[in-house]
């Protein structure tokens, strides 16, 4: 077995390889000097296909390709993710690439800053702004959170490919169930504390959403204060934080194939956002967040104060799962037995913005 | 009929035109017709120097002549036959 682990960082793209998931042969930096927001590892061909959203802080964003496991890249000539000239907008960077159901072989979703979603026909190569969502009338309402206003999550349903998900900072979450005719609001029950009505029709500040294993319809979502699942695809949303030692943080992540288990790592508030207790924890629920238990055998137990930004945990599809996680401090950890051991896989790298992975 | 400008380009961007760190476009007037013609050649080229919208990139700056175009009127800076045209990435990044 090979497992590969892509880190995006604000610096470039390294990539890790293991046999065993203990020990890990690190390369990069791959686009040195450039921001990995985004990295999509899609499954659906023979040889994963890569795709890497590259920001350079000169030379603007593009998409790359790599179809030999990030041995070399190609993008094309035209901007891979380009704004029609009628919106007057363009494109800043972006945030998310999702290959879509695997009735749709060739579909890919983007995600972008500022908050668009864009489709791929062509595995990624080109892509396509979703015009109704873009056009939405909420559009012009939605906020920005301090990283940016970008989609940052897409979630296309594993087997309906008319249904597609999507989350944003600050906006939350919209749907469709149409095939992006029609998109809605879907966050009744989210909090948004930030407002004078906590609880508006739009504009939480939703941090990541993931999609359970066993049920398309059941989601779990990490917010801006607040653990929330929702059983009925979205249409409404009930606390899970009750066992977390903090309804604050930003990645939630979900078993491959296992139903009602996700890890999560919580930060102490919005007002410190370090650890609780500066305790280097991983969180995990098997019950579909009707309880929680601590996770750290392997990780630091000195003080431990880094951020784990929103995309920078992941799941691998080995058996047993594996679980990875990156720091704004440059330190990745690896687990491959579902949380209950840790090794770090690097350290000293730029700050961690992604991490992907995938038995090979 | 036009005449030839000279771009030169700094290293990080010469891959984007086959390694070559000295471009002669066909074209003058202004520094945008001077871009469209790099577009058509070099369209991978262009959109690492401006956006969608056409914006000259805001870390990007380009010297016409020595002269800052942002400080002679950004990319209706007027070109001459034989200019020669200087990209360099500004001071930026951490």
């Amino acid at each position: 077995m090979t497992v590969l682990l892509t880190i995006g960082t604000s610096k470039g793209l390294f990539l890790a390889t293991s046999d065993n998931r203990v020990d890990w042969q690190v390369s990069g930096p791959h686009f040195a000097m450039t921001s990995i927001y985004a990295v999509g590892i899609d499954r659906r061909r023979a040889t994963p296909r890569l795709l890497a959203g590259v920001d350079s802080s000169h030379f603007g964003p593009s998409v790359a390709t790599s179809d030999d496991l990030g041995k070399t890249w190609s993008e094309p000539d035209q901007a891979p993710v380009a704004f029609p000239a009628d919106t007057d907008t363009s494109l800043v960077r972006v945030w998310q690439l999702a290959p879509g159901p695997a009735s749709e072989p060739d579909v890919v979703y983007a995600g972008t800053q500022p908050s668009a979603l864009f489709r791929s026909d062509d595995g990624g190569r080109t892509f396509t702004l979703v015009r109704s969502l873009w056009d939405h009338p909420h559009r012009t309402e939605w906020g920005a959170g301090f990283g940016g206003q970008a989609i940052h999550t897409i979630l296309p349903h594993p087997e309906d490919p008319a249904r597609v998900l999507v989350a944003m900072s600050t906006g939350g979450v919209y749907r469709t169930s149409d095939s992006g005719s029609t998109w809605s609001p879907a966050n009744k029950g989210i909090k948004a504390g930030f407002f004078p009505d906590p609880y508006p029709e739009f504009g939480q500040c939703v941090h990541k959403v993931a999609r359970d294993a066993g049920d398309p319809t059941r989601l779990y979502a990490q917010n801006h204060g607040g653990v929330y699942r929702s059983d009925d695809e979205g249409a409404t949303w009930s606390s899970i934080a009750e066992g977390l030692p903090s309804d604050f943080g930003f990645p939630i992540v979900t078993h491959p194939d296992r139903p009602s288990t996700v890890w999560t790592f919580p930060l102490a508030a919005d007002s410190e956002r370090f650890p609780p207790d500066h305790r280097c924890r991983v969180f995990r629920s098997t019950d579909a967040g009707t309880s929680w238990s601590a996770l750290s055998a392997g990780l630091p137990t000195d003080p431990f104060y880094p951020t784990v930004l929103r995309d920078a945990m992941c799941a691998d599809n080995a058996t047993p799962a594996g679980v990875y996680f990156g720091t704004r401090s440059g330190e990745v950890w690896s687990s491959r037995d579902e949380g209950e051991s840790w090794v770090q896989v690097a350290s000293h790298l730029p700050d961690v913005l992604t991490v992907k992975a995938a038995e090979l | 009929m036009t005449a030839g400008v000279t771009i030169l380009l700094p290293g990080v961007l010469r891959a984007e035109a086959a390694g070559q760190s000295r471009l002669t476009v066909d074209a003058n007037g202004s520094l945008r017709t001077v871009l469209d013609a790099v577009a058509a050649s070099w369209p991978r080229l262009d959109r690492r120097l401006r956006d969608e919208r056409g914006a000259l990139r805001r870390y990007v700056n380009i010297y016409v002549d020595g002269d800052d175009c942002r400080r002679s009127g950004g990319l209706d800076t007027p070109v001459r036959a034989g200019a020669e045209i200087q990209v360099l990435p500004s001071v930026a990044g951490g």
